[in-house]
């Protein structure tokens, strides 16, 4: 105790005067990858949760197997803000790479706990003298502890969540129970990790004094909610969606996409005769994903893919296909840090425009864009209704803080209305019609009927084809014939912006400034709004966009402001170029940007900052 | 008293060839793949498949245009250039219940193509897949195609110098499971394998040199219908009795190589190449390579296995179609829903 009584006892005074904090502040985990940390870091989040405390986790890792740089990012929240937070009061210091860094990136008065031997080669306890440093002798811990050398590194993670749980006082019994679901039906893996937990705790209880202000204390705001992944609640919604064809290629941050799916697939979708009412085919490459897809969607299945932008990339020729040739399909899009291969593992919205035009010619594609996992779920099942009765590929849009983070929800509900597939002919229509035509607009809803192979009629089939084509579904060079295909098209795109899910006023309480961001930006932009109304006295109106065709409330709400700063997480202000095309000429200098882009989550203070300076605050 | 026209000539199950033609063929007069189209017409015809329980792929190309031309009561995919695999399978794979054609081009496969055709290959997709292969591009005008023979002229005097792709070669090491090699002028060769083609079940392979009429069919052309009739080296001769035949034929069993067809059918395959056993991958690939280094065409069913299991089989999915699944069978109940949700409180 003899050096983290020297940094507490120089911070005596300040101590003296600072007050409790409780459940606001955030932890950082910084480990390296490989090291197993996940599961100890999924167990600290559960205690928080479990003590009622609204909380998220961020997992920002490097692109790579093992042994490098990775920070694991937990924040409690009592006013339920789940941003991530620029600085984390709490360092858990246990990568000696970045311990040096990690450390001087403390805000004053933050909390250190590192391995012991760290102030031996790095003097980590003299770095700076304005945190709490609490040493821990996590190897000799982990050593009395845990005989078999080889699962020690695993075990040490342990440590550290008791250690925690004594710090901020989360109530043992809490980690436990965590524990015990974690570990369901592995007695002896969960006696070990436990054990390790114990040992921390005891350690900190007998050798560590406590002297920062942060504490976990029970609330009652996570009763009833649940804590999934994105990437999961996309998986999930597909499924109950009734997905039956699904091909794809790995790729980061969209695998766990497909391996959740997957899961629930075999769970789910197997009869008692042990056979399987879907199919799922890792393809040699997006090209042949989406193939598949387009293949599938027209054979009548209800068809998904789901990739990253260099895979979006390679799908482009193939979805121009499905819009001009009338195929439905479900592209779900996990945006990562881009340009090229960029970085695979940071988050990013900069894909919203090259999905939105994705292919030659004039191309246009509807997109949901799910602001939470509630909606990752709930919009994954949308596309596929919305792709099946528009006959075109849809994309589901969402990015790798959404998709591989862990996030609070309210639970999902079970959908309510039956599944929509869209305008199919059976043969008893053909017999009652004598024949049809593909592409042509008999309802005024701009969208034709199809037939499916297989359908026992003669006058069931058509040519399908990504060549001109007229109504008739036969093969034209005719100008009228290619332009009234394309005007068609056109029309059922815009038909398409009261189909989607509509924008969201998140918050309007007529003011002259607007807001308007999608997805993952969502929960930052919310909590800067709090921050700029208590720095600046100013309340913004927020709009959540939830797709792509705008809905005409989108207009309506930049024709009733001065001023609309759009928020969003990539350089060139994608979702403002957009806006841009759609709205008119005099609504479009309205417009201004807020922008980030460095491959972390955005946070409230990087808004409130680009906010104040714009309105020069 | 008025004669009454004689009733057309109608298959088992009571269509006349009529309902298995096409629209009017846009290719260039004399080129190899309409005589391709034709033959498809004869054998489904003939196998009397339901014209609706046949779905017709392509990518893109002259050969790719094809499938307008023949079986207009099928469904058509006209898809992009090289990618009819990727296609391919997800049709099926909506409903494996169909039958599949698909024809492709030699630029269409071996080039662009090539990734999605040996994966193809390795899933053993249920499929007949054609290449009509000309050895050149035709609606670009003429280049050389990756399987242009070594040595072999354009009309322009290029030299092709690359050695050619064979895909009859890389199907059998692949996995594909019906693997032969057919001449568009030989009639009889083409329409029996065409009909054992249907008979199968997994990937059938068949490289059809089709001579390109306007690009490739001159002096110096490998894939000329000159050099066809002159170098055409039959490896085998094929019979075969469609499981509603009931023809009994006489055969000397040493010289036939007989193959049980999934649906009952029987392929016989008399040798004319010395012990030629087309159920022995190593031999048949070792055949057609030491051919290409005597620049011999050989022809004939070089491969053929009957029990591997095809994707559909390796995916265990049920026996109706994917895509017509009632919504009980694909959404799970709200139970389960609750249950899950249960878990991640």
């Amino acid at each position: 105790m003899a050096t983290g009584d020297l940094a507490l006892g120089q911070l005596e005074g300040a101590l003296s005067t600072q007050e409790r904090i409780t459940n606001d502040f955030s932890i950082n985990v910084a480990t390296v990858n490989g090291s197993g940390s996940q599961s100890a870091n999924s167990v600290l989040l559960k205690s928080i949760f479990g003590m009622g405390v609204p909380v998220s986790g961020k997992n920002l890792f490097p692109s790579n197997i093992a042994g490098q740089p990775t920070w694991f990012l937990i924040r409690a929240s009592k006013h339920g803000y789940v941003a991530r937070k620029r600085a984390s009061e709490i360092l858990v210091a246990l990568n000696p790479e970045t311990a040096l860094a990690d450390v001087r990136a403390l805000p004053v008065g933050g909390v250190a706990i590192y391995e012991e031997g760290l102030n031996k080669t790095l003097n980590l306890n003299r770095v700076r003298e304005d945190v709490f440093y609490y040493p821990v002798p996590f190897d000799k811990i982990t050593a009395a502890i845990c005989p078999e050398p080889k699962l020690r590194k695993l075990v040490r993670n342990m440590v550290y969540v008791g250690v925690l749980a004594r710090i901020l006082t989360i109530d043992l019994a809490v980690v436990e129970s965590g524990l015990r679901r974690q570990f369901a039906k592995k007695q002896k893996v969960f006696d070990l990790n436990f054990g390790a937990v114990k040992a921390g705790f005891d350690y900190a209880q007998e050798n560590l004094t406590k002297r920062d202000p942060y504490f976990i204390e029970r609330m009652n705001e996570t009763a009833g909610k649940i804590i999934i992944d994105g990437n999961a609640a996309c998986g999930m919604g597909a499924v109950f969606a009734g997905v039956t064809v699904v091909a794809w290629y790995p790729i980061t941050p969209s695998t766990s996409v497909i391996e959740a799916t997957t899961d629930l697939l075999k769970k789910l979708r197997v009869t008692p005769e042990g056979k399987a009412t879907f199919a799922v085919v890792q393809a040699e490459d997006e090209l042949a994903a989406i193939g598949m897809v387009m293949g599938a969607g027209w054979g009548g299945a209800r068809a998904m893919t789901s990739t990253s932008g260099p895979g979006m990339s390679l799908m482009a020729e193939f979805t121009g296909l499905g819009y001009y040739a009338e195929i439905p399909g479900v592209i779900v899009i996990v945006q990562r840090t881009g340009p090229s291969t960029g970085m695979p593992t940071r988050t990013q919205q900069a894909d919203l425009l090259s999905a939105a035009f994705l292919s030659h010619g004039d191309t246009k594609h509807p997109i949901l864009l799910p602001g939470s996992v509630k909606e990752c779920f709930e919009f994954t099942q949308a596309a596929f209704d919305l792709a099946e009765r528009m006959q075109t590929p849809v994309f589901v849009l969402t990015d790798l803080d959404l998709g591989m983070n862990n996030w609070i929800s309210e639970p999902f509900d079970y959908p309510e209305k039956p599944l929509d597939r869209g305008k199919v002919l059976t043969a008893d229509d053909l017999n009652r019609l004598g024949s049809f035509a593909r592409y042509r607009n008999v309802d005024g809803d701009a969208i034709g009927w199809r037939t499916l192979p297989g359908t026992p009629h003669p006058k069931a089939a058509y040519f399908t084809r990504g060549s001109g084509h007229n109504d008739a579904a036969l093969y034209t060079e005719d100008p009228d014939e290619y332009q009234a295909v394309m005007e068609r098209l056109a029309l059922k795109f815009e038909k398409a912006r009261e189909m989607v899910p509509a924008p969201i006023s998140v918050r309007n309480a007529g003011s002259k400034i607007g807001f308007i961001a999608y997805g993952s930006t969502d929960c930052a932009l919310v909590e800067s709004l709090d921050q700029i109304k208590q720095r600046y006295g100013l309340q913004g109106d927020y709009l959540r966009l939830r797709a792509w065709p705008f809905n005409h409330q989108v207009h309506e709400f930049v024709a009733a402001h001065q001023r609309v700063y759009v928020v969003e997480q990539n350089r060139d202000a994608q979702l403002a170029s957009l806006l841009k095309l759609d709205l008119p000429a005099d609504q479009v200098t309205k417009l201004r940007s807020i922008l980030h882009y460095n491959g972390l989550p955005v946070d409230a203070e990087s808004i409130t900052e680009q906010f104040a300076v714009k309105e020069g605050l | 008293m008025a004669t009454a026209a004689p009733a057309p000539k109608v298959n088992h199950i009571g269509l006349p060839v009529l309902e298995y033609r096409g629209g009017k063929s846009t290719l260039c007069a004399g080129c190899g793949h309409n005589a391709i189209s034709e033959r498809i017409v004869d054998a489904m015809f003939e196998m009397g498949v339901e014209p609706e329980r046949v779905m017709k792929m392509s990518g893109i190309g002259c050969s790719s245009k094809t499938p307008a031309y023949f079986m207009s009561r099928s469904h058509s995919f006209n898809s992009v250039h090289g990618r009819m695999p990727a296609v391919s399978t997800g049709a099926i794979l909506a409903n494996h219940t169909m039958t599949m054609i698909g024809v492709s081009g030699d630029g269409d496969t071996a080039s662009i193509g090539m990734g999605q055709f040996v994966h193809m290959m390795r899933r053993n997709l249920p499929m007949i897949y054609i290449i009509e292969n000309n050895g050149v591009y035709g609606l670009t005008k003429g280049q050389f195609s990756a399987t242009a023979d070594l040595g072999s002229k354009l009309k322009t005097g290029v030299v092709n110098d690359l050695p050619p792709i064979d895909t009859c070669a890389l199907a059998i090491q692949l996995g594909a499971t019906f693997v032969a090699r057919s001449f568009s002028g030989d009639k009889k060769q083409l329409l029996s394998m065409l009909k054992a083609a249907i008979a199968h079940k997994g990937t059938v392979l068949l490289d059809v040199i089709s001579p390109c009429v306007t690009f490739n069919d001159h002096e110096g052309s490998t894939k000329s219908y000159k050099f066809m009739q002159e170098n055409d080296e039959p490896i085998n001769e094929i019979g075969f009795v469609a499981s509603f035949d009931e023809i009994e034929v006489d055969y000397d069993s040493g010289e036939i190589y007989e193959v049980e067809m999934h649906d009952g059918s029987n392929l016989r395959l008399r040798k004319l190449l010395e012990d030629y056993n087309p159920t022995d991958k190593a031999n048949a690939v070792r055949t057609l390579m030491e051919a290409q280094q005597k620049d011999e065409i050989l022809t004939g069913v070089f491969y053929i296995d009957t029990e591997k299991p095809t994707f559909i089989d390796l995916l265990n999915v049920v026996d109706e179609p994917l895509a017509t699944l009632p919504e009980s069978a694909t959404r799970p109940p709200k139970s389960a829903l609750d249950a899950l949700m249960a878990a991640l409180k």
